[in-house]
């Protein structure tokens, strides 16, 4: 028998070597995530005052009321954060089938295809940070919409079809209106889905065509394939892309809710009332995310 | 009998043959082709069209803007828009500070997320799990959430009490690149959890027979990264860097934050109708811009400002795409 020695082993040695690699990723999360989280939490339930004299900031406890405040006594900010929401649940499902809509269309072979996800993928670069703000602010496009409209004395398809689909009151009508509202914003679906457009993609081609052919041998028509195969073996994607969409969405630099808080940091400097809004927000997000996760991770199929 | 009429003739026979099958098949390709060429025509054209109207937007003259019956097409051409917006935003002294800067910091944060990547991937070490769960959770915090403790935190910069130690009081480094840079290299700059995820998703498919031969052949632990896994690894860093330089580039929360001291193109564009007013106000023109005017001078701000980026999209095209796609994204 060999005499062991005092050495270690290699396990040890490669959570030695392992730490040391992710070691910027502690740091910087214990500096600049944990204590800054644990700092806006505090404020959330204080005053805090600048005070430069001191060396920095003093915060005084007063329990929920600045929760109470940013929900019952803030003008806008309960409004903001439903309308935003609400916006959520109805943009989610609607960039999901978008995206997986286009995907599968992009997964077929024709001429230019290279081209066509270039053009598909090109908002994720170019409509970002500051672009996006913009955007929306483009009244004079709204404008000349409205001139053009009363010009040519003439109404589109869409509105006369809204006009006779949409009754006030019935289920049937809120349900049009809910579509006629995903048609009007459809150009801000199709440039928010670039990613989940090229997730769905990868996921699509990893499919083996041996399976569609045993299908097809057995007799399967296309649209049993596709529900019987091609769903379930993307439905792990789905839930990526759900939680993807969800971030991407709360994190937007147009989102309304994020810009109010930042006035209310920058401009108001109630850093208080801010910290408890975006921690309102951010519990929000989370419980949504976590339920739609447990429903959906329950269906996932997973194939190995 | 020439040649088409004899493949036709061909296929009439084996028409017949199936009993009309192939004719209605056939058809019904040609129909199904006709209809997704539209479509995919059609959302193409959506996502365009705003960069189309921009471009048009851009060379008109001001008359031209209240002008109904002009469409897209300006008629009476001018560049002199591009000169205005130019001078207003300092574009030149704008452009070369967001390259600088947007090249700092991609550098920087890819650099840390590669090691950190590598280190999840490639060893075993107590509660990896864990610290892979607050690399999710970074990813999932929005930024705007520690934003006012982060900000009062670097104005009186003081960890652990160190500073204060050496020079007596708390150091403002609001003012200065420092806090951003430092932010990116802890991994905690804009969308550096995501970095991190896709560069571990890609070292983990490497296979580990390549890592044992190097260590049989005496490599040690980091040259191994450094001269083995690294070079494999090149194309999801690209990638990787491509997403941080062009976010980098466009993004206005961490710019307003950090770098408020430098011209950015970021800034300057958002304030561009702002100093558009003052510009008229001062020439003694107008006391402020029509809408159609403001508007017209952004767009043509917001295409200076992406020329650069749609260059590089031209030319990387493949390195944004295919490295997303390849990385395997799994839950």
């Amino acid at each position: 028998m060999q005499k062991k020695k005092r050495k270690m082993t290699l396990a040890t040695k490669n959570a030695i070597t392992g730490y040391l690699f992710i070691l910027p990723f502690i740091i910087g999360f214990l500096l600049f995530m944990l204590i800054p989280l644990f700092q806006s939490l505090r404020m959330s339930f204080s005053d805090v005052t600048v005070n430069p004299t001191a060396g920095g900031f003093v915060m005084e406890f007063v329990k929920l009321s600045k929760y109470n405040e940013s929900i019952n006594i803030d003008p806008e900010f309960k409004i903001l954060l439903l309308e935003n929401l609400r916006g959520m649940l109805v943009d989610l499902p609607a960039t999901l089938i978008f995206s997986f809509f286009v995907a599968l269309l992009l997964n077929q072979t024709f001429k230019g295809r290279g081209f066509v996800r270039a053009i598909f993928f090109m908002p994720v670069i170019l409509s970002s940070g500051v672009i996006v703000g913009l955007e929306y602010n483009n009244a004079m496009l709204a404008g000349m919409k409205d001139v053009i409209q009363e010009t040519s004395n003439s109404s589109s398809i869409t509105t006369v079809l809204q006009d006779m689909l949409v009754t006030e009151g019935s289920q049937a009508g809120d349900f049009f209106q809910f579509i006629f509202d995903l048609i009007d914003h459809v150009y801000d679906i199709a440039i928010q889905s670039g990613i989940q457009i090229i997730i769905f993609l990868s996921g699509l081609q990893t499919i083996s065509p041996s399976m569609f052919e045993a299908a097809k041998i057995e007799g399967c028509t296309a649209w049993e394939c596709f529900w019987k195969i091609t769903l379930p073996m993307v439905s792990s994607l789905i839930l990526v892309n759900i939680i993807y969409t969800i971030i991407d969405y709360f994190c937007r630099s147009d989102n309304e809710v994020m810009e109010y808080i930042s006035e209310v940091t920058i401009s108001k400097m109630n850093y208080g009332l801010s910290s408890a809004m975006s921690w309102i927000y951010f519990v929000c997000c989370l419980l949504i995310i976590g339920i739609i996760s447990l429903i959906i991770s329950k269906k996932v199929y997973y194939y190995e | 009998m020439s040649k088409k009429t004899k493949k036709w003739q061909a296929f009439m026979e084996r028409n017949r043959k199936s009993n009309g099958y192939l004719m209605r098949k056939t058809i019904f390709n040609i129909g199904y082709k006709i209809c997704r060429a539209i479509l995919i025509f059609g959302l193409c054209f959506l996502i365009i069209q705003p960069l189309l109207n921009k471009i048009s937007l851009s060379f008109m003259e001001e008359q031209d803007l209240y002008d109904s019956t002009i469409v897209s097409i300006p008629r009476h051409f001018t560049t002199s828009g591009y000169k205005l917006t130019a001078q207003l935003m300092k574009y030149w002294k704008a452009l070369g500070t967001t390259t600088y800067i947007s090249l700092l910091v991609s550098i920087f944060q890819v650099a840390a997320a590669t090691f950190v990547g590598y280190g999840f991937a490639r060893y075993k070490f107590p509660f990896k799990n864990f610290w892979f769960f607050m690399v999710i959770l970074v990813i999932i915090i929005p930024p705007q959430t520690i934003m006012a403790p982060l900000y009062l935190n670097f104005t009186y910069f003081d960890p652990l009490g160190l500073v204060s130690l050496f020079t007596g009081k708390p150091v403002n480094l609001i003012n200065t690149m420092l806090p951003y840079l430092l932010l990116c290299l802890g991994c905690m700059g804009l969308k550096s959890g995501l970095y991190i995820y896709l560069i571990r998703q890609f070292f983990r498919n490497v296979p580990k027979d390549i890592e044992e031969a190097a260590y049989v052949d005496g490599c040690g632990k980091f040259k191994t990264f450094y001269r083995i896994m690294l070079p494999d690894a090149k194309p999801i860093i690209t990638s990787c860097f491509l997403f941080a330089f062009v976010w980098q580039w466009t993004d206005k929360f961490y710019s307003q934050m950090f770098l408020r001291k430098y011209t950015l193109l970021s800034t300057s564009l958002s304030g561009l109708s702002d100093s558009l007013d003052t510009f008229l106000k001062n020439a003694g023109i107008s006391e402020k811009a029509s809408m159609a005017y403001s508007s017209a001078t952004v767009a043509t701000g917001t295409l200076m400002t992406i020329i650069p980026l749609l260059i590089i999209y031209v030319f990387a095209q493949k390195g944004f795409v295919e490295s997303l796609s390849q990385s395997g994204i799994k839950m």
